[in-house]
């Protein structure tokens, strides 16, 4: 009987009992679900032009955080640094795409993610090496201030970084959707072979797609590693948007966006109103598990591309 | 041209005996100290200050002193990464290097600390966990290798409340008084609470308890329900990350900084440094000052860096973690020492060392003689005492530097010990241990 009051009884009637404070969990969990989004949408990006799912994009995330810091440590100013940190991202794509991805053409996806996972120590090894290990502090001027409107406390940075995520999807959805080159995009998803074929000039599609994932890495590694110091656990961060993306579905930007949502809010809620019936912390796992259930119900997410497969 | 050979062949066996020579006779005046470091990894901001602490500290007592006694300090890293299975690996690898194999281990990870215990005995290598790892391993006659002194996280936790209560005017103050601790969902991070829920039933303040999962990048969730709760006093048991995010949570929250402490392995530079301004104000304990103002980091500075303060301060000289490192790599070196005053100065065994460390004895005038005047406080371990529970302090950051704000707070024995006493005997019981008469 405790269980079930526990369970079942408490949280809602907690909620209904302090419905501002709910008002705010909900919000806080909508801007926290916006930060995973930023770095999910790495991973539908490259997932979605080439059907390789980069299991070291919170490697890249660290690696261009790193790389801004690095260079306004020595004296480039912000804006320099950033057109520097974007045209290293490129130029990583350039590489990724000459010496891992062009030689694997045609490969199996399982092929493709390993040597992802191979650039994941790649990057972080390289980025610790060049610019060091030390928590570095990233401050680009974003504001930071709390307010408080109609009891809910909202704060500078996170309505800041919503910002920067919708101004990112809405780019991305119309370059993906109304350019010659995001139509590119779509069609070697589908397949490689074919998209050769009709003329797609696929080692172009891939350094643009991985040079465009590569700035939103940077984007994302701006906004977590102002949040809490550059180090190496922002490449962790990758591990949050894993639920997010079998939510929203591995090949779509606005799903990206809702699952990061659903994933964001839903912790929030489990963590503060269910969390003390196990013992708190539980909003690592419980993400992981909503995406599970996800998994059996809907295993192409909210809005990704249903599976067919032909027999 | 044959004579020619067999001159070269000559020369080379002679090189060669001559050298292995020289090496064993090498090797049997030195005293082989392994270094498990953690430079790479979420948590390197905090490794690399304590991994530099030690290299620096053995360099200085070899090129300062000439060794302990005349025998010299060898010691090799291994990258643990602050993971545990590679910790034992790492372990393992370098337990039996130098002449007499590791003098003792300084496994800096509770994680590590807890798969080592039961190794201790086996190896005779004993473990000194300074102020981490297993707390009732402070009962000597239990834990005959492992030493945990000068304090741990049960005392700790008894300090950090007498220091509410003599903020708050008093015991009899803290009857309703909200506290809530904030910890990293670890072995390391759930130490305190035990020592905290009796002091709680004790002394009547309401304590909650709010876990956050590693590696704490996101917190939202816990200082949402700290700003619900609203606490009059937070004591954090954070590490890495977890720290300088809480920090910035609470800053955002409007939480009064003073009113937040962590405990010793969360008031390091590399934790309120990336919060920025809203770490001003922020406390945390302490059992050894921060800042470069000692004759031991003159002497670093003279003997490591050639006088290049600049090139000290980038390998950390001076920084909470760093500091802390002298202190551990210190008492290692004076157990040595202490194991040399009955064994004679040659290196020690494993076995040895850990009769130095039941007989340390560092007293002021030895910490004035090591440049560590007021840097610490005295101890003096006994068989049945591996703790010492020595006292602590409470710093604060305003922003460039820690300083003091508190006396020393020494924590409180008669709740702590029987504490301590009983989670040994259950774990003597568990083990089938017969413990010493001490």
């Amino acid at each position: 009987m405790d269980l079930v009051n526990v369970l079942f009884i408490a949280p809602f009637l907690d909620m209904a009992d302090a419905p501002v404070f709910l008002a705010e969990v909900v919000i806080s969990g909508v801007l926290t679900g916006v930060m995973y989004s930023l770095v999910a949408l790495g991973f539908v990006l490259i997932f979605k032009a080439s059907g390789v799912f980069n299991f070291a994009q919170g490697a890249m995330v660290l690696f261009a955080a790193l790389t801004l810091v690095g260079l306004m440590e020595r004296g480039v100013p912000v804006w320099l640094a950033l057109i520097g940190t974007a045209a290293v991202m490129v130029a990583l794509a350039f590489v990724i795409e000459r010496v891992m991805l062009r030689p694997l053409i045609n490969q199996e996806g399982i092929i493709l993610f390993m040597a992802t996972i191979g650039l994941d120590f790649l990057l972080q090894g390289v980025g610790q090496i060049a610019w060091g290990s030390n928590v570095k502090v990233l401050n680009i001027g974003i504001p930071n201030k709390s307010f408080e409107v109609g009891g809910i406390l909202l704060n500078e940075f996170d309505l800041f970084a919503a910002l920067i995520a919708a101004v990112l999807v809405g780019v991305l959805a119309v370059f993906f959707q109304k350019t010659a080159i995001g139509r590119a995009l779509r069609a070697v998803a589908d397949d490689h072979q074919a998209a050769l074929a009709v003329g797609i000039p696929l080692k172009t599609i891939w350094v643009i797609v991985w040079s465009v994932a590569g700035i939103v890495a940077l984007v994302a590694g701006i906004m977590w590693g102002a949040k809490s110091g550059v180090q190496f656990s922002l490449s962790l961060i990758a591990l949050k948007s894993l639920p997010v993306l079998i939510l929203g579905g591995f090949t779509s930007i606005p799903g990206a966006i809702i699952g990061g949502l659903i994933i964001g809010v839903g912790e929030k809620i489990a963590e503060i109103y269910w969390g003390p019936a196990f013992g708190g912390a539980i909003e690592g796992w419980f993400a992981y598990m909503l995406a599970l259930v996800f998994l059996l119900f809907r295993p192409q997410g909210l809005f990704g591309e249903r599976i067919i497969e032909r027999v | 041209m044959k004579f020619r050979h067999l001159l070269l062949a000559t020369l080379a066996v002679a090189v060669g005996v001559t050298g292995v020579f020289a090496a064993k006779v090498a090797a049997a005046a030195e005293q082989f100290i392994p270094m498990l470091v953690y430079r790479t990894g979420p948590y390197a901001p905090s490794g690399i200050p304590v991994a530099n602490g030690f290299r620096d500290y053995y360099t200085l007592v070899n090129k300062r002193d000439g060794g302990i006694n005349g025998v010299k300090v060898t010691f090799e890293e291994c990258e643990t990464k602050y993971n545990t299975k590679l910790g034992v690996e790492c372990y393992e690898k370098l337990k039996n290097k130098g002449s007499t194999g590791a003098s003792l281990v300084n496994p800096f990870s509770t994680g590590i600390t807890y798969q080592l215990i039961p190794k201790a005995p086996v190896d005779k290598i004993p473990i000194l966990s300074m102020g981490y790892g297993r707390t009732a391993a402070a009962d000597g006659r239990v834990f005959k290798w492992i030493f945990n002194f000068p304090t741990t996280y049960w005392s700790q936790a008894s300090a950090f409340i007498k220091y509410v209560s003599r903020k708050e005017g008093g015991w009899d103050k803290l009857e309703g008084v909200k506290i809530a601790h904030v910890y990293h969902n670890s072995a390391y991070g759930k130490e305190a609470n035990p020592t905290l829920k009796v002091l709680a039933k004790k002394y009547g303040f309401k304590l909650t308890l709010l876990a956050v999962d590693h590696p704490g990048q996101e917190q939202k969730a816990t200082w949402l329900q700290i700003r619900r709760l609203k606490p009059k006093w937070i004591f954090m048991s954070g590490w890495g990350v977890m720290n300088s995010v809480a920090i910035k949570e609470a800053a955002a929250i409007n939480y009064p900084m003073d009113h937040f402490v962590g405990n010793w392995w969360s008031g390091t530079d590399a934790d309120v440094i990336p919060a920025g301004d809203g770490a001003i104000g922020y406390t945390s304990t302490a059992f050894h000052d921060a800042g470069i103002g000692f004759k031991v980091h003159d002497d670093i500075i003279k003997y490591i860096y050639g006088g290049d303060l600049a090139k000290a301060k980038e390998n950390n000289i001076g920084e909470v973690l760093y500091n802390r490192t002298l202190v551990n790599a210190m008492f290692g070196i004076e157990a040595i020492r202490t194991a040399m005053g009955k064994f004679g100065n040659k290196p020690m065994t494993g076995e040895q060392v850990r009769w130095g460390l039941e007989n340390l004895d560092i007293t002021e005038a030895r910490l004035k003689e090591l440049g560590m005047e007021g840097f610490t406080k005295p101890i003096k371990v006994s068989c049945a005492d591996h703790e010492t529970m020595g006292p602590l302090r409470i710093q604060q950051w305003d922003g460039k530097k820690w300083s003091f704000i508190s006396d020393w707070i020494k924590p409180m024995r008669e709740v702590v010990r029987p504490m301590i006493e009983k989670a040994a005997a259950a774990y003597a019981k568990e083990q089938n241990i017969t413990p010493r008469a001490c």
